[in-house]
């Protein structure tokens, strides 16, 4: 399809600068980019009859590696070993 | 505020009937990790690439501390083997128990639907039985039609029978003023007459009568006795 409104997974990675050249920078639009990501992760992960664990465990994972990486410089400083 | 000119479900995109939700959605293995990941290796690098991938990266953060072990990690590995131990046990219990109330929702909405379904069902057939006794007016107006038909009739009748009544009423009493009439004129001539004979009879004809009847009554009593 075109280019500006296929999905980013589909995108290949010489196609990435132009991709973003096209998407609409401006509140509204990533408002709506993020709108929409999450309503597809929503409909792809979590509404569903027979769901598991998976669509939040995976949300509660991100969260961790993200605060995780929030942390990293100071979580750097505890240490073990000082050269690697 | 709704706008009565704005035509409604005119397009193909409304908001019912909703689609029902998929059986199952996006794959996840391990509950972590989404299937097109695998996938996407899998041409490269068979089935145990990205278990290798993953084992290389884990050991690779760890020797290099860009992961620190610290307390938080063991808090972390006891909560994670707890929840994965909550999870293996009663995931299929929970989900049995949300699946009931899902399924009691549903068969409550279906009943009422299918209620209403049959609410208006029988409403269509009363409406076509009504339609059917609607053919039949025409008895119906005839019948009314003969029953009027005979209340006229009556009603003349009755009327005739009055007017009969009246006429013959009159009648009569025209007659029964003739007869009337005739009877005091007899009556009065009667006793004219009587009147004028009894006063035409003078004291001397009243004698030679009285005088001629003792006369005859003792020629009677002679042949009566002659007769005993």
């Amino acid at each position: 399809g075109p280019l500006s409104e296929r999905p980013l997974l589909e995108v290949r990675l010489g196609e990435l600068h132009t991709w973003i050249s096209t998407c609409h920078v401006s509140p509204q639009g990533l408002l709506g980019a993020v709108q929409k990501a999450w309503s597809s992760y929503c409909a792809k992960y979590i509404h569903m009859r027979r769901g598991g664990p998976s669509g939040i465990s995976m949300l509660l994972a991100g969260y961790c590696l993200l605060s995780y990486g929030w942390n990293y410089q100071h979580l750097k400083r505890h240490r073990w070993r000082k050269y690697h | 505020v709704l706008h009565t000119t704005r035509p409604l479900h005119t397009t193909q995109q409304s908001l019912a009937p909703v689609p029902p939700l998929p059986e199952k959605g996006g794959e996840v293995r391990h509950g972590l990790i989404p299937e097109e990941f695998f996938q996407f290796l899998y041409p490269k690098t068979g089935v145990t690439g990205p278990y290798m991938l993953g084992t290389g990266l884990l050991l690779y953060f760890l020797s290099k501390e860009i992961y620190v072990i610290n307390h938080e990690t063991v808090a972390a590995a006891c909560i994670l083997a707890v929840i994965i131990y909550g999870i293996k046990k009663f995931g299929a219990d929970v989900a049995a128990f949300a699946d009931k109330l899902n399924e009691e929702k549903m068969a409550t909405a279906l009943a009422m639907k299918n209620e209403a379904i049959q609410t208006l069902q029988k409403a269509i057939e009363e409406e076509k039985k009504e339609q059917w006794r609607v053919e039949g007016r025409n008895y119906l107006f005839d019948a009314k039609r003969n029953n009027i038909a005979m209340l006229l009739e009556a009603n003349y009748r009755e009327r005739l029978l009055m007017v009969y009544n009246e006429v013959k009423r009159r009648l009569d009493y025209q007659v029964a003023m003739q007869n009337l009439m005739r009877q005091k004129e007899q009556n009065h001539m009667i006793q004219w007459v009587e009147k004028s004979v009894v006063q035409s009879i003078t004291p001397q004809q009243q004698k030679e009568s009285i005088a001629k009847c003792i006369l005859d009554l003792k020629a009677l009593s002679k042949s009566a006795h002659a007769a005993v």
